[in-house]
């Protein structure tokens, strides 16, 4: 799967996951995901999701709310998973 | 308290300035029963703290504050907790607003500006989280700042703000414009004289009687920079959360701690068995102890933990953590402050007398509830499922 296909994955968890007030294909790659409605018991769903969805487990020193605040920055964490995977 | 020999409370840290003087607890002491039994604000506590500058205990030294650490603000808030549970809880919410602009704040104009006013003219601050339509959640907020050019405008159905009369600023949060998503959120200090408060109703509660908790139709005008520039999504993450349940949990064990002293020396007066067995009620004592000692080993630890100089986002796991510092301590207090009375009898029930422990449980059936337990544990269990707990002495 590459970039492309990583970010629409990322995007259809936030859908079903992240409690968004917006469509989740429509919110650009910087855009806060804090300010349209993630909030942090929908961050643990994501999180979970793409683990099972990637299968990976979040690195430890990413586990906190800064690694959720974009969908460029989730799919940087995954992208650098899967690459020293 | 007045009629009780008050222990002082063992104290957290002694590092820094020296701890809150003894006249001070004295004072605090002295009018607790009052405070109590009137429900009304202990003025005379809070005077005696501003004569000493302590308000300005966690403004930095070079806002002409003490800058003390938050290892000595615990035990200031433990120790006055003990001597009045009421007053401690105040000072304890005070310092965590304190908190907020101080390590957030330094550096913008206004906040800087303000942060010294607190130190020089010994400002006590409140704060304005909660809604009615919202409920506690911290993370969410119904109302939204309006802005006019440099100015802004905001109504907040405010559920619970504690002692607003007597505060001379409080902080209150709100969604950051009238499009924001309810978590975008944005914390400003709004003055007294830009407040309009309209009571909804009257705090005539179980305890913590003096602190006022009351519901206002809060109506804040102010300028634009008023407002923190940080987003409150960080604010309360790196320190409003684990200040609140660090300096909560330090009055709490203030107050169970005071109750034990007091079985304590309820034990010590009864004549000593000749046989050599232990007073009735011993037993009771010890465990208590041990519970309390347990809670604040767990304080030390968290205030171990937490780098001042550095405010950074809690882990998942470091966050659950946060969280159970307070469920565990908030529950561990009170099971203390029982046990106390289970060791006095009825004079441990008697409201008057040096072995009465009946307002320390009242007091402290609230720490269960400011933000509830059960739904402190619910938030603390996803996170766990998210990152393995912070568990192993390494």
């Amino acid at each position: 799967m590459g970039h492309e296909g990583t970010e629409g994955a990322i995007r259809e968890i936030l859908a079903a996951y992240g409690r968004l007030n917006r469509p989740a294909a429509e919110i650009a790659l910087d855009a806060d995901l804090f300010a349209v409605g993630l909030d942090s018991q929908a961050v643990v769903n994501v999180m979970l999701a793409i683990e099972e969805r990637f299968d990976f487990e979040f690195p430890e020193n990413r586990l906190n709310r800064a690694a959720f605040t974009t969908l460029r920055s989730i799919a940087e964490v995954v992208e650098n998973a899967r690459a020293s995977a | 308290m007045s009629d009780a020999k008050r222990t002082p409370a063992p104290h957290i840290a002694e590092v820094g300035r020296p701890p809150i003087p003894e006249a001070v607890l004295k004072v605090a002491a002295e009018f607790s029963g009052e405070v109590d039994q009137a429900g009304r604000f202990p003025a005379e506590t809070f005077a005696a703290l501003r004569e000493r500058g302590l308000l300005g205990a966690f403004v930095p030294g070079i806002c002409g504050g003490q800058g003390s650490t938050l290892a000595r603000v615990a035990s200031d808030c433990q120790a006055l907790g003990a001597a009045c549970s009421t007053s401690g809880m105040i000072l304890a919410m005070h310092h965590i607003q304190v908190a907020c602009l101080a390590r957030h704040a330094l550096g913008a104009p206004w906040q800087t500006a303000f942060l010294r006013r607190v130190a020089s003219d010994q400002l006590l601050l409140a704060s304005s989280t909660s809604e009615a339509e919202i409920g506690g959640a911290l993370r969410t907020s119904g109302c939204a700042i309006v802005r006019h050019k440099s100015r802004f405008e905001v109504v907040k159905r405010a559920s619970a703000i504690s002692y607003a009369k007597n505060a001379d600023a409080i902080l209150v949060t709100a969604r950051a414009h009238e499009e924001a998503a309810p978590g975008d959120q944005v914390l400003a200090v709004l003055e007294r004289d830009g407040l309009m408060l309209e009571p909804q109703n009257e705090w005539d509660a179980m305890g913590m009687r003096g602190t006022g908790t009351g519901a206002f139709i809060l109506t804040g005008k102010g300028a634009v920079r008023q407002i923190l520039a940080t987003p409150f999504a960080d604010i309360a993450a790196c320190t409003m959360v684990p200040i609140s349940h660090i300096l909560w949990a330090a009055v709490w064990t203030g107050i169970a701690g005071d109750a034990v002293a007091r079985a304590r020396a309820f034990l010590r007066k009864k004549p000593p068995a000749t046989d050599g067995s232990l007073p009735a009620g011993a037993v009771a004592l010890a465990e208590a102890v041990e519970q309390l000692q347990l809670a604040e080993a767990r304080i030390r630890t968290a205030i171990a933990a937490f780098d001042w100089r550095t405010p950074s986002l809690p882990s998942f796991a470091a966050a659950a953590a946060d969280n159970g510092l307070k469920t565990g301590v908030s529950d561990v207090c009170l099971a203390a402050a029982q046990q106390a009375m289970t060791v006095c009898g009825f004079a441990g029930y008697a409201r008057q007398g040096p072995f009465s422990v009946s307002r320390h449980l009242r007091d402290l059936h609230s720490a269960p509830l400011m933000i509830a337990n059960g739904r402190m544990r619910e938030s603390a269990a996803r996170l766990l499922l998210a990152q393995k707990p912070l568990l192993g002495l390494d």
